[in-house]
C-alpha cells in the first residue's frame, strides 16, 4: 500500500467507476464437483462471466466475493449490488469467497483488503457495472438466437425475455454470452428502479449460522490434517532462547515439536492433546526487549514526545497567535489506553505445505498480505500459495495482521501434512496489535465575545499504517489513520490546528474498529462539552450554533436529539451526553443517557442517528450501529490492557470485559436517507460512545473524565 | 475408550478422560458447530444440551459424562426447524455468527425451562454468552419471537 493509495482512502471522492471489464477472462471451466439438480450427466459447466461471476449451464449462479464476511454483512451486500443489475433475486446467487487476483484489489486501500469501512463504497459501482456487463452480454447473446435487438429484450430473475414473450434462462446462453466482447459503457439504474438495494433483506449467510455449518477458520478439516498449538514468549518481543521438550514429547498424540519464527509449535492428533503437550514444555526466553516497558512507561513516553513539534495534518488561520491573544483559553489532556480486538474466534491458520505449492485456508481480512506471509515462511512464490478465505469469527481489524500465519505454515512444511494451528484465547489477548494508546492536549480559545476563535489538538501515538505497511508512510509526513475524526474536526472556527507527534511505544500497534475516531473523536467531543461549559451554553446547543451550514451534521443531530427527546428533561436520576462525528463518509450523533448506581454508571439507552449515504440494506446497517455502539460500550466502560515488565496483564475475558446480555442498554438507530454515495458503517458509530456517556457522567456528577476507560475513575 | 451418546448416537471415542467434550465434539467426532472461544467457561460459545440442560463444554471433562446425553447444534433440529433458529432467521440475529450456536443452544434450552420468558429470565439465562459482534438486542427479541412460535406449535 503506497501512501498514495493510502490518501485515496480519505478522499471522498473515490467513487469511480471500477476498472471491471479490466480484468475479465471469459474462460469456460468445468465444475470441480457436481450438485445435485444440475445437468443431466450431474455435471454442470460454469461460465466465467467475468472476475465476479461463474454461470452454470445448469442455471446456477456464483458470485465470488472479494471481501471477508467478518460478521459487517459483506456477503449479502456485494451479493445484493451485482445481483441488482444482472437482474437476479439475491438470494438464488450463490456466494463463494474469491482467490488472490488483481480484479480483486480494493481501490480505497490498494490491497485486497476487508477494512475502513470500504468494502460497499469500493464495490458500489465496480461491481453493479460487472453486473449490467454480464447482464447486457447474455441479453445480446439471447437477442442473437431470436433474431432481435439486445435492446428490446429485458431480463427477470435469472430470464432474458424477447420483445414477443420467449423466455431464456441465463445458464441457456451464457457459453455464448462468454464469448462477446464486453460493453464498456453499460448503463446503470437509478435509486427509483432499484429492486432488491435498500432493502432489508435476510443475511444470506444467516441460515448456515443457525446450524453450526458455517466454516470458520476453526472448523476447516482436511485429510490428514494435524493441529498445532504454539508456546509463544509471555513477554512481548521476546525470542526462544532454550526448549527442553522432553516431557512434551512423549505425552498421548504429540507428533513434532517444531521451533518456528514466532514460539515453538507443538503438532498432535487433536488440538487438546497439542495444548497439553505445549504447557508441558520448558521454555527459556530472552526477554530482555520490553524488561523495562510497562503502563508507567508508555505513558511516560507520549508525553515527553508530546512537547516536541507535530506533523500538521490541518491548519486554518492561525492558532497558536490567536490562543495567545484570545480573551479567555480552555486547556484540557487526554489519555487513552491500548484496547485489544478480541474477536472471538481466536486466532487460526490451517496450512498445507507441499514441495511445489501451499494451500492456506485461513480467517483473514487480507488476502495479499497472508498469501505474501504464507509463502516467506514455505519458501514458495506466493503465486504458489492459494489462499481459501473461510468465514471469520469477527475482525474488528485484527485480522488485517498475518501474524499468525507463518508459524502454522512452518509446522506444516515440518510435518509434511496439514497442520490446524489454533491459539488459546490468552494467546489471543496477550499477543494482539494492540490499538494504541494515546496522549493528546487540546486548547480552545475565546475572544471577549465569547465566540470561539481558536481550536488546537496535538495528537501523540505511534502510527499503525507505518508498522503494518512498512514504508507507507514517509518522514514528516502524517498517518491518514493517526488524525481521523480531528482533520475533519466540523465545527465553524476561524483558527484550526491540528498536528500529530508520531511516537512508537515499543510495542506492536494495529487498526482496530475505527481506528483513530474511537482516540480522537473522545478528545475532541469531551472537550466540546468542556468549551460549551465555559461559554455557559447549553452542550448541543453550542454544537449547533457551530456547524453552521453543515446539514448533514446538522440534520443527525437534530434527529438524535428528537429521538432521545433530548430538549426535555431526562427522567430523575437520568443523564444525557452527545457526540457527533463524520467518519468513513458517514454522518452520526448519538445520545447516550446513563444512571449512577453505588457510584458506577450504567448506560440507559443510546440513539443514533446517521446518514450513511445510499443504503445497500438497512437491516445490516441496523445492526453495524448496534454493534459497533456495544463494541464502542465494552472499551468506553472497562477496556484496557496493561504492561508491566513486558507482559500483557490481561488474559482472557475475565480480566478483558465484554458487555454481556444483562449490561446492553436499549440502542436506538434512526437512519436519514440521503443520495450521496454510499459510506462506510461497519466502524463510525463505536467512536462516539465514550464521549457521549463521559458528557453524561459529567452532566450527573460535575466530573469530566480525560482518560478511559471509565472503570478507572471512582464516581461515587 | 469413552462411550457418550451425542444427538442420539452412541459414539466410542479413543481419548483421554479429562479431555474437554468440545475438543472430543470438534477434533474426533467432527461436529464442529460448537465453538471454542475462552476455554474457561466465560463466554458460552461452547454450550450444549447435557439432558436438555446448558453446559460450557470446554469445561467438561468427556469422562464426566456417563450416560447423559449431548445434543449439539447439529442436532437441535434437522433442518433448523427448531423455533429458535426460526426466530433468528426471521429477526437476522447472527452477524459474524461465531457466537451463536452457543447462543441458540442457551436460548432453547431456557425455552424449554420456560415457555414464556421475561427480560430478566433472558438475562438470567443468556448472559454467560458473549458475543463480540453485539448481537444481544436482536437476541432478545428473537428469544421472544421464538416463544410465540413454540407457543403456537404446542
Ligand atoms: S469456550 Fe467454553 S465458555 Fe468459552
Ligand atoms: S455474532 Fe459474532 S460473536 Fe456473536
Amino acid at each position: 500500500m503506497s501512501a498514495a493509495m493510502l490518501s485515496a482512502v480519505t478522499r471522498r471522492d473515490v467513487l469511480k467507476a471500477g476498472a471491471a471489464g479490466a480484468g475479465l477472462v471469459l474462460t469456460i471451466g468445468l465444475a470441480g464437483c457436481s450438485k445435485p439438480g444440475g445437468g443431466a450427466s450431474g455435471e454442470r459447466k460454469l461460465i466465467t462471466t467475468n472476475a465476479w461471476l461463474r454461470i452454470g449451464t445448469d442455471n446456477s449462479i456464483t458470485f465470488l466475493c472479494a471481501r471477508s464476511e467478518m460478521g459487517q454483512g459483506v456477503y449479502t451486500a456485494l451479493t445484493m449490488l451485482i445481483a441488482e443489475e444482472l437482474g437476479v433475486d439475491p438470494t438464488r446467487i450463490e456466494v463463494e469467497f474469491a482467490p488472490v487476483g488483481a480484479a480483486y484489489v480494493n481501490a480505497l486501500v490498494g490491497g485486497q483488503l476487508t477494512g475502513g469501512s470500504t468494502s460497499v463504497r469500493d464495490a458500489w459501482q465496480k461491481l453493479r457495472i460487472a453486473g449490467a456487463q454480464a447482464r447486457e452480454m447474455l441479453k445480446t447473446a439471447a437477442a442473437k438466437q431470436w433474431d432481435t435487438a439486445a435492446s428490446a429484450c429485458r431480463v427477470e430473475n435469472g430470464e432474458i425475455i424477447s420483445p414477443y414473450g420467449k423466455r431464456l434462462r441465463y445458464g441457456a446462453v451464457a457459453e455464448a454470452a462468454a464469448a462477446l466482447p464486453v460493453p464498456t459503457d453499460v448503463k446503470l439504474k437509478g435509486p427509483d428502479d432499484f429492486q432488491w438495494i435498500g432493502k432489508a433483506l435476510t443475511r444470506l449467510d444467516t441460515p448456515a449460522k443457525v446450524d453450526g455449518s458455517a466454516t470458520f477458520g476453526i472448523d476447516v478439516k482436511l485429510p490428514g490434517m494435524l493441529y498445532a498449538a504454539l508456546a509463544q514468549p509471555p513477554m512481548l518481543g521476546g525470542k526462544v532462547e532454550t526448549v527442553d521438550d522432553s516431557a512434551a514429547k512423549s505425552l498421548p498424540g504429540v507428533r513434532r515439536i517444531v521451533t518456528t519464527g514466532s514460539g515453538v509449535a507443538v503438532v498432535a492428533d487433536t488440538w487438546w492433546q497439542a495444548r497439553k503437550a505445549r504447557d508441558a514444555l520448558k521454555i527459556e526466553w530472552d526477554g530482555a526487549a520490553s524488561a523495562g516497558l510497562n503502563d508507567g512507561s508508555i505513558l511516560r513516553g507520549l508525553r515527553k514526545a508530546s512537547q516536541g513539534a507535530g506533523i500538521v495534518a490541518r491548519k486554518e488561520g492561525d492558532a497558536d497567535s490567536a490562543l495567545r491573544s484570545a480573551a479567555r483559553v480552555v486547556r484540557a489532556e487526554y489519555e487513552l489506553p491500548l484496547l485489544a480486538h478480541a474477536t472471538l474466534e481466536p486466532q487460526v491458520c490451517t496450512a498445507d505445505v507441499r514441495a511445489d505449492g501451499c494451500d492456506l485456508y485461513v480467517p483473514t481480512q487480507s488476502q495479499g498480505a497472508a498469501q505474501a506471509a504464507a509463502a516467506a515462511a514455505a519458501g514458495l512464490e506466493p503465486g504458489q500459495v492459494a489462499v481459501h478465505t473461510t468465514f471469520l469469527g469477527g475482525g474488528f481489524g485484527r485480522r488485517i495482521d498475518v501474524d499468525f500465519i507463518p508459524a502454522a505454515v512452518e509446522a506444516s512444511k515440518a510435518v509434511g501434512k496439514p497442520v490446524k494451528l489454533l491459539w488459546t484465547r490468552e494467546d489471543d489477548t496477550t499477543h494482539d496489535n494492540y490499538r494504541p494508546p494515546a496522549y493528546d492536549t487540546v486548547a480552545g480559545g475565546f475572544d471577549r465575545d465569547g465566540k470561539l476563535i481558536a481550536w488546537k489538538l496535538h495528537l501523540t501515538g505511534p502510527s499503525i499504517t507505518a508498522r503494518v505497511f512498512p514504508g507507507a508512510v514517509p518522514a514528516g509526513a502524517v498517518d491518514p489513520f493517526a488524525v481521523e475524526a480531528a482533520a475533519n474536526y466540523p465545527y465553524d472556527v476561524p483558527n484550526v490546528l491540528v498536528d500529530w507527534v508520531p511516537h512508537e511505544v515499543g510495542l506492536n500497534v494495529g487498526y482496530w474498529r475505527s481506528v483513530s475516531h474511537a482516540l480522537n473523536c473522545f478528545v475532541a467531543e469531551s472537550f466540546m462539552d468542556e468549551l460549551a461549559l465555559a461559554a455557559g451554553q447549553e452542550p448541543a446547543a453550542f454544537r449547533r450554533a457551530l456547524l453552521g451550514k453543515q446539514q448533514r451534521y446538522l440534520e443527525v443531530l437534530e434527529v438524535a436529539l428528537r429521538r432521545s427527546d433530548y430538549d426535555n428533561p431526562a427522567a430523575p436520576g437520568r443523564f444525557r451526553g452527545v457526540a457527533v462525528m463524520e467518519g468513513y463518509g458517514t454522518y452520526m450523533a448519538q445520545v447516550a443517557e446513563i444512571s449512577l448506581v453505588d457510584g458506577k454508571v450504567k448506560v440507559e439507552r443510546i440513539v443514533c442517528a446517521l446518514d450513511c449515504g445510499q443504503t445497500v440494506n438497512p437491516g445490516i446497517v441496523t445492526a453495524q450501529v448496534e454493534s459497533s455502539i456495544l463494541f464502542g460500550l465494552s472499551a468506553a466502560l472497562w477496556g484496557e490492557i496493561n504492561v508491566q515488565a513486558g507482559r500483557v496483564q490481561q488474559t482472557n475475558f475475565h480480566d478483558y470485559r465484554i458487555v454481556r446480555m444483562n449490561e446492553v442498554p436499549k440502542i436506538e438507530t434512526y437512519q436519514v436517507g440521503s443520495d450521496n454515495p454510499p459510506g462506510g458503517i461497519g466502524e463510525p458509530a463505536t467512536a462516539l460512545v465514550a464521549p457521549a456517556i463521559c458528557n453524561a457522567i459529567f452532566a450527573a456528577t460535575k466530573r469530566r473524565l480525560r482518560s478511559l476507560p471509565i472503570a478507572r475513575h471512582k464516581l461515587a | 475408550m469413552v462411550t457418550i451418546n451425542v444427538n442420539g448416537t452412541d459414539r466410542t471415542v479413543d481419548v483421554e478422560s479429562d479431555t474437554p467434550l468440545l475438543w472430543v465434539l470438534r477434533d474426533v467426532i467432527g461436529l464442529t458447530g460448537t465453538k471454542y472461544g475462552c476455554g474457561m467457561a466465560l463466554c458460552g460459545a461452547c454450550t450444549v444440551h447435557l439432558d436438555g440442560k446448558p453446559v460450557r463444554s470446554c469445561t467438561t471433562p468427556v469422562g464426566s459424562i456417563g450416560a447423559a446425553k449431548v445434543t449439539t447444534i447439529e442436532g437441535l433440529s434437522p433442518d433448523r426447524s427448531h423455533p429458535v433458529q426460526k426466530a433468528w432467521i426471521e429477526l437476522d440475529v447472527p452477524q459474524c455468527g461465531y457466537c451463536q450456536s452457543g447462543q441458540i443452544m442457551s436460548a432453547s434450552a431456557l425455552l424449554a425451562e420456560k415457555p414464556q420468558p421475561t427480560d430478566a429470565d433472558i438475562d438470567a439465562a443468556m448472559s454467560g454468552n458473549l458475543c463480540r459482534c453485539g448481537t444481544y438486542q436482536r437476541i432478545r427479541a428473537a428469544i421472544h419471537r421464538a416463544a410465540q412460535l413454540q407457543g403456537a406449535r404446542s
